[in-house]
């Protein structure tokens, strides 16, 4: 299964907190988009389909 | 999703206020009735930094009838890269009154209204309470998730923005309408993960890239035009020259504004987002040095190896002579662990100290039990030792 995570190919990542921990070592102020749509943190688990397009966004705290 | 507007109109405008705003009451869309809603529009911008000042500096132009600002801050040198509402000759000057000033060279028929003060948890219902909608201009995290609690326990829309280098955030929290700030991110990263523009910094223009798009929602909401970012984060990247709209639903389980809710007033702030980690809290007990200290200990040819733990280019600008470059990211992943010192005393530093405390939490669990970390880093050497030294 081939998924697109922060816009590049990847293969072997079955669920959202895979794509996540991917990325990064974080589970606190982060946002994951699924094809263009935040999931809450509650639905990570949730197992991805071939083509998903997963987005990992950062919070950033500067004003 | 389009929305009432949020304002009632004003009465009516002035012959010298219909010559001002010509260019929006030819806009079918704004026209007289749109324009009146801003004139009798009562706006609060919390910070007037960099967000804030394009923030500010528009709403005044655009004809918002009232305009809080909440900062406490004094203008510093370093901020005028990208807070355009302070000049030169406001350095020193609280920032609230210079940008009352700049808003009323703008636009002396707007009423600015001057809260400078901290925006804590005793003063903050009965400032936002003042206001029809709220513009989220501050640099820190427990700030944020004040401003948002806040204004959901009050029913309040606000415009929030963040900025970071090169890349924005930004999006309308408003529960009783959509998701609000914790629906997207439920907790604050942890301590030391994501730095704040002063650690990492900002591409000045990039905050007239967001604070824009702040206040054309803001004019969109108080008027009632258009689809405002209720419920879509927009992502801007200012190298790629992107904006991105991502979808964001009210989180079931959200802590604020779920319908199982268990923040039901304000919270200790600074606890829930933690300025340093437990960990490095720890760690700098018995082991902090002032920079004075570390001036006799230098002198007196102790054995020491001094490490800063920033970034190169922060080293790049300013450093203790006699340092060495390990960045803390290094330290705290492990990779760097083979550099540090076996025999001589580690003593580290960062800007202001909070980075040179996490590093040292991870020295001494790698078994530097002598290690310390200098107090106020290199801010605090440049203040007590040596303020010929540029401060960045």
């Amino acid at each position: 299964m081939k998924i697109e995570l922060n816009g590049e190919a990847r293969e072997g990542v079955a669920t959202i907190t895979e794509a996540v921990a991917a990325v990064t070592d974080a589970r606190r102020g982060i946002a994951v988009a699924l094809n263009g749509e935040v999931v809450p943190r509650s639905e990570w688990d949730r197992p991805l389909a071939d083509g998903d397009a997963v987005e990992v966004l950062t919070a950033t705290q500067g004003g | 999703m389009s929305l009432p507007p949020l304002v009632e109109p004003a009465s009516e405008l002035s012959v010298d206020e219909v010559r001002r705003y010509s260019r929006h009451l030819i806009i079918p869309d704004v026209a007289m009735d749109g324009q009146k809603r801003l004139k009798n529009a009562k706006v609060l911008c919390v910070g007037a930094g960099g967000l804030g000042s394009p923030a500010l500096m528009y709403l005044a132009a655009a004809g918002v009838g009232t305009i809080g600002i909440a900062e406490f801050d004094t203008v510093d040198e370093s901020n005028l890269q990208r807070q355009i509402i302070h000049g030169q000759s406001d350095v020193g000057r609280p920032k609230a009154e210079s940008a009352a000033d700049s808003i009323r060279e703008i636009n002396p028929y707007v009423d600015v209204v001057i809260h400078n003060t901290v925006l804590d948890n005793d003063n903050v219902f009965e400032i936002f309470e003042q206001y029809d909608l709220i513009v989220d201009g501050t640099d820190n995290f427990a700030t944020r998730y004040m401003v948002n609690d806040a204004a959901v326990l009050l029913g309040k829309p606000y415009v929030w923005g963040s900025i970071y280098r090169f890349d924005g955030q930004a999006s309308v929290f408003w529960a009783d309408q959509g998701p609000c700030y914790r629906c997207l991110y439920p907790e604050p990263p942890p301590p030391g993960m994501v730095p704040s523009c002063a650690e990492g910094g900002v591409l000045g223009v990039l905050c007239a890239s967001i604070g824009s798009i702040q206040v054309t929602e803001a004019i969109k909401l108080l008027t009632g035009v258009g689809d405002p970012l209720v419920g879509s984060l927009m992502v801007y990247d200012a190298l790629e020259m992107t904006y991105r709209k991502i979808k964001v639903r009210k989180d079931p389980n959200c802590a604020v504004c779920g319908p199982n809710a268990t923040v039901k007033e304000l919270i200790d702030y600074e606890d829930f987002c933690g300025s340093v980690t437990d960990e490095a809290a720890e760690a700098v007990i018995g082991s902090t040095i002032t920079a004075r200290e570390l001036e006799t200990w230098i002198k007196e040819g102790r054995d020491i190896d001094l490490i800063d733990v920033r970034e190169p280019a922060e080293y790049e600008i300013v450093r203790i002579p006699g340092s060495r470059l390990i960045p803390k990211g290094e330290i705290v992943s492990g990779a760097a662990l083979a550099d540090l010192p076996t025999e001589r005393q580690a003593v580290f530093y960062c800007k202001a100290g909070v980075r040179s405390a996490e590093a040292l939490a991870a020295a001494k669990a790698a078994g530097l039990k002598n290690a310390v970390h200098v107090q106020g880093g290199v801010l605090g050497w440049i203040n007590q030792v040596d303020p010929s030294l540029p401060t960045y």
